[in-house]
């Protein structure tokens, strides 16, 4: 039967020195698939690339040869020896690959749980392997599936809600302060890369302009520039603050360049409109002190850091409802790739000929009653040969394509003109 | 079992059904509302129907007004406080505040259950006109007021995660500091003239059964001080800016006024308002 494959390895597997050189050129993706395609074992073939994971997912009917010739064919097309590469390897098939692929695509196994490129450039992936006619019918209907519970797990579980970087979650609890950032207005205090990001992100986020200030001012006029901004000259700094909400310091100044009279007299001069400082300069801007005022918000790069450990122990809790979600669709899956095999198809068909048989039978039988046993003997013996062959030629069929790429087409096709099953419910069939 | 009865207690059972759905749904979700969150409010809704229908046939039954003991009050005012959070949740819908308001009614309905129900009739100096007025606005008043007070304990308990870095699974489900901070002005615009025009129709009413408008009852005397509480309130937001967390403390203080206008000084302190004076003879 059809079984499907996966070799690979991750950043939980492998040094980044080890991915590099496995890695795929998105530019070329065209040679590596149809040589993988073409290897013996192997009946459809998908490659995914990314920065953290280099795998191969194969459709094939003999699980341990194709599990030997994916890892042969990886360390080969890399140049690479086998025995290097073989420790770092991963290879999972049946269920197992069923789950890894799912939890991939639910962004289970990322590096940053929840984080959701991973998904698109699974997409990706496909759509090279699509484009280059690798994929087949088992494939086709595995890679949707997984978009599908990707997509389940994203809307059922809050998996990727919370913030897990310093500078979004900056953002977050902006936003539990102020509720919409619309109209908001922030000040930059010094420059830094991870408070101009801060700036960027409150900027996209509807926070309505920037004043920058710098202890050199042409710094602070280029800023300003770049963020549509004012800048302002550091002596005067002060008396602008009562009319942003959002500060960012992060100067290299000694000692606090904001203590808590300064900014008692700020939030008076606001009418107690609610302020949000966040200090990311080492040794600190502003003075602790002042996150004691009422309706002052003071966080530090550690406040910081401890708002995003916080956000990703709440994704963890939710990677746990999603681990429950990813079990059922993989019984739903396996199920659907069980019942598409030739056996079970051969079988499911025989059963529906002899049904209608048996029902012609008993008909014929019940208005006839006067026929003795030997005419009824030779009756059951003619109907049975005309099933038989005509059974034959479509069994025939079946079993000698089992093993090319074609045969699960084949297997579709009687399935579909007999109606051997009911139609597996389609809520998988689009991809977003 | 007479009808009201009857529907009171399905109003009670829809109510706790539509509690235990908000508090399931904001434990499992964040913020938006999932399918429970929706089921609650339907069910709410629903509860809040039999609600009506329940004070419509115990006014039939009684033939005035049913807030003249303490099981109708408390059904009447968990009837306003359901309405009201209805009302407020067009605007915000907010699972959290239903799973903070909701328990409130269903507490209210309950005590209401253990006390006496039956019908008495009512002293007859009271039965005027005045009696529905004065009652509706003074109980809307209060229903606003307890969604003040929801929005209060949400905004302390938001403003000590934020302000102390400790972050528990409650903060990302309670709603930003300025919504809860919005609710509590918007409670206090709204709140603070129904229990002013609840305090003149009482006046007014007290005029035409007793011949006095003001007779320093503890029920009076307790009701301004809670009018003069808002007042405060209302007046630092308008001019100094009180907000946040001083506006909240105030919320709160209040409601406990309002409480002890409503029960404390109903049970314990006997007076022209207590539930024995409005029975009649």
């Amino acid at each position: 039967m059809m079984n499907i494959i996966v070799v690979g390895l991750s950043h939980k597997t492998a040094p980044v020195e080890i991915r590099e050189r496995v890695a795929f050129s998105p530019t070329d993706m065209g040679r590596p698939l149809h040589e993988m395609r073409a290897l013996p074992a192997v009946v459809e073939a998908i490659i995914v690339s990314t920065c953290n994971r280099v795998e191969l997912y194969a459709g094939s009917h003999d699980a341990e040869a194709c599990v030997g010739q994916l890892k042969a064919f990886l360390a080969a097309y890399h140049g690479i020896t086998p025995e290097l590469l073989e420790e770092h390897l991963y290879d999972y098939q049946g269920e197992e690959a069923i789950r890894h692929v799912f939890r991939v695509a639910s962004s289970l196994d990322s590096m940053v749980i929840g984080e959701p490129q991973i998904l698109g450039q699974i997409k990706t992936a496909y759509g090279y392997a699509t484009e280059h006619k690798t994929v087949g019918s088992v494939l086709n209907r595995f890679l949707h599936k997984a978009f599908s519970v990707a997509k389940r797990v994203r809307t059922e579980t809050d998996i990727a809600s919370n913030a897990v970087s310093v500078s979004f979650a900056a953002v977050e609890l902006a936003r539990k302060i102020f509720g919409s950032l619309d109209g908001k207005k922030v000040m930059l205090i010094g420059a830094g890369e991870m408070c101009e990001l801060a700036a960027r992100h409150f900027l996209n986020n509807g926070a309505a302009s920037v004043m920058v200030t710098n202890r050199t001012l042409e710094r602070a006029v280029k800023l300003a520039e770049e963020f549509q901004g004012q800048a302002v000259p550091f002596e005067e700094f002060p008396q602008h603050l009562h009319q942003v909400d959002i500060v960012l310091t992060s100067t290299g100044a000694p000692n606090f360049i904001l203590g808590q009279e300064k900014m008692e007299e700020v939030i008076r001069q606001r009418k107690n409109k609610p302020m949000f400082l966040i200090d990311i300069a080492v040794p600190r801007d502003i003075d602790p002190k002042v996150n004691k005022i009422d309706n002052i918000y003071l966080y530090d790069v550690d406040d910081l850091q401890g708002v995003v450990q916080a956000n990703l122990k709440e994704r963890q809790k939710e990677a746990k409802k999603a681990e429950v979600i990813i079990d059922q669709e993989i019984g739903q899956f396996s199920r659907w790739l069980e019942n598409r095999d030739v056996v079970p198809t051969i079988v499911a068909l025989r059963k529906k000929f002899e049904d209608i048989r048996q029902g012609e039978l008993s008909k014929t039988f019940s208005n006839l009653k006067d026929l003795g046993p030997k005419e009824r003997q030779a009756i059951e013996a003619l109907t049975a040969a005309i099933v038989n062959k005509m059974l034959h030629p479509p069994t025939s069929v079946l079993k000698r394509n089992q093993e090319t790429a074609s045969g699960s087409d084949y297997v579709d096709a009687v399935r579909t003109l007999f109606d051997l099953e009911i139609a597996p419910e389609e809520d998988d069939s689009e991809i977003s | 079992m007479s009808v009201n009865i009857l529907l009171f207690k399905i109003t009670l059972l829809f109510y706790s059904v539509a509690t235990v759905l908000y508090l399931v749904d904001v434990v499992r979700r964040k913020e938006k509302a999932g399918k429970t969150g929706k089921a609650a409010r339907w069910i709410l809704i629903g509860g809040f129907a039999l609600h009506c229908a329940t004070l419509l046939a115990r006014y039939l039954e009684a033939g005035y007004t049913p807030v003249a003991n303490l099981h109708e009050s408390l059904s009447f005012f968990a009837w306003t406080l359901v309405g009201i959070f209805l009302l407020f949740d067009i605007r915000y819908r907010m699972t959290v505040l239903g799973a903070f308001s909701c328990p409130l009614a269903v507490i209210l309905m309950l005590v209401g259950s253990t006390a006496s129900n039956t019908v008495k009739e009512l002293n007859p100096a009271l039965d005027s006109w005045w009696f529905p007025v004065h009652v509706t606005l003074a109980f809307l008043g209060n229903a606003v007021f307890t969604v003040a007070f929801v929005a209060g304990v949400m905004y302390l308990l938001q403003e000590r995660m934020l302000k102390s870095k400790k972050f528990s699974a409650l903060y990302y489900r309670l709603p930003s500091l300025d919504v809860l901070d919005s609710i509590n002005y918007k409670c206090l615009s709204f709140g603070f003239p129904l229990m002013t025009m609840g305090i003149i129709s009482g006046a007014v009413w007290a005029n035409s059964a007793w011949g006095g408008y003001w007779r320093w009852d503890p029920k009076e005397t307790w009701a301004l001080i809670t009018w003069f509480l808002y007042a405060a309130l209302l007046h630092g937001r308008l001019t100094v800016g009180w907000r946040g967390r001083r506006a909240a403390i105030f919320a709160i203080l209040g409601f406990l006024c309002l409480l002890f206008t409503f029960l404390g000084v109903n049970l314990l302190l006997s007076d022209l308002h207590s539930f024995k004076a409005m029975e009649g003879p």
